[in-house]
């Protein structure tokens, strides 16, 4: 069964490979994505993040999905020296490098919770692979090459695993290194695979702002595989990413 | 003054080749009865890819073999063996395996893809087994995309869209 939803103005689907019927176990998961879209966008008015960026809320007045997010993103910060930043000015809180894998990752576990154990969550391009696709089959989940949406540049065979994606083919230079304020330009794309997709989202944005000593840095560091293209076109990898690699069809 | 600064190149250069030609020599005949050449599986043949990877990111590459022959050390002889092509959607792979008994100690890539400089700029970075691997993977059926965020017209373009339309 395949649902499709537009949050945060970005296409999510999930695909359900379970027996039965699934409407509403789908439907609570799309309600979790649209209630953080609530709390966290930066172009809704209405939403916290921009009533504290108003100065109409503070820290302690914001509700507890806010505070958890926003304590999960403060560690980041500290761990990466500051490379993964809260703030996209001085005094402006944006969450966005967090966000997305955030929800998708709360969304999926509610699915799971629900009795839904097959399924791929998509949300735009940040991927919770849970379960199989059938019986003793992973999910093939493609990374997009950067020079076209049609290519992949390569597979992952993944079952209970998450990956997440930054690069500039779709939104051009918008991910910032937090220590010097500036564009991250080292990279095309970066993927993330990781057992979290907060963990895999988190990490995908500051490996392309740290720059090349990134996939190392983060394979060091957590529990994860990278697979990164450098705009020179140059391919790289840190970490396990061979245990991903989908193997060739029979 | 021209004429000089040649001869002198010219020299360092001669010099430069008798020392090389040496020095690889002694490694040629070590390699009969020695883990030696596990440890240089990059500087021997082909400079082309496999030594392109070497200096950057692969140091890891030699890793997954080379320390379990050097571990081995004067165990059974080391043999080579050059593999068939494979062909993969971007081209032929093909590489030759050393072996230590039943042991891989080294690869060398004899031939990657080289129609469009994409698979040649994989080819430098990553090392040359996980590049195959890569390659590979490739040609897998996909259920699902991950990508940078998409824009709704992105989001058109891929093959998500398509993926999302399947029944």
């Amino acid at each position: 069964m395949r649902f499709l939803d537009t949050v945060m103005g970005i296409p999510m689907s999930l695909d359900i490979r379970d027996a039965g019927d699934h409407h509403a176990a789908a439907k609570e998961a799309f309600a979790l994505l649209h209630e953080a879209d609530a709390i966290f966008s930066p172009y809704l008015p209405g939403s916290q993040l921009s009533r504290l960026n108003r100065g109409e809320l503070t820290l302690e007045t914001t509700g507890p999905a806010f505070l958890e997010v926003h304590e999960l993103a403060a560690r980041f910060a500290a761990v990466s020296g500051g490379v993964f930043s809260l703030q996209a000015a001085p005094g402006r809180w944006d969450l966005n490098g967090i966000v997305k894998g955030w929800a998708t990752q709360r969304a999926a576990q509610r699915l799971r919770v629900l009795g839904v154990a097959n399924f791929v969550l998509n949300a735009g391009g940040d991927v919770v692979a849970a379960g199989g696709s059938g019986p003793g089959t992973a999910w093939n989940v493609g990374i997009r090459s950067p020079e076209s949406p049609q290519r992949m540049m390569a597979v992952l065979a993944l079952r209970d695993m998450a990956v997440a994606t930054s690069a500039t083919y779709e939104r051009g230079l918008h991910i910032v290194d937090g220590r010097t304020g500036r564009s991250a330009r080292a990279f095309a794309s970066v993927s993330v695979v990781a057992a979290d997709l907060t963990v895999a989202d988190v990490l995908a944005t500051t490996v392309f702002a740290m720059g090349p000593d990134g996939p190392r840095w983060a394979a060091e560091r957590y529990d994860c595989s990278v697979l990164a293209q450098l705009a020179d076109g140059t391919v790289t990898d840190a970490g396990e990413l061979r245990r991903w690699l989908a193997p060739a069809p029979r | 003054m021209n004429g000089r600064k040649w001869k002198g190149t010219a020299l360092f250069l001669a010099i430069f080749i008798v020392l090389g030609a040496t020095f690889g020599l002694r490694l040629y005949s070590a390699q009969e009865h020695s883990a030696l050449a596990s440890s240089l599986p990059t500087a021997t043949a082909k400079p082309t890819t496999a030594g392109g990877a070497a200096p950057g990111t692969s140091t890891q590459s030699a890793a997954p073999s080379g320390p379990r022959a050097a571990g081995s050390g004067t165990g059974p002889s080391v043999r080579t063996i050059t593999g068939d092509p494979e062909s993969t959607p971007y081209g032929n792979v093909q590489v030759a395996v050393s072996f230590a008994g039943r042991k891989i100690t080294g690869v060398n890539v004899l031939q990657v893809p080289d129609a469009g400089n994409y698979d040649q700029q994989v080819a430098q970075v990553v090392p040359p087994t996980l590049l195959q691997e890569v390659l590979t993977s490739q040609s897998a059926k996909v259920d699902t995309v991950s990508g940078g965020t998409y824009t709704s017209t992105g989001y058109l373009q891929s093959v998500q869209s398509a993926i999302d339309k399947l029944p």
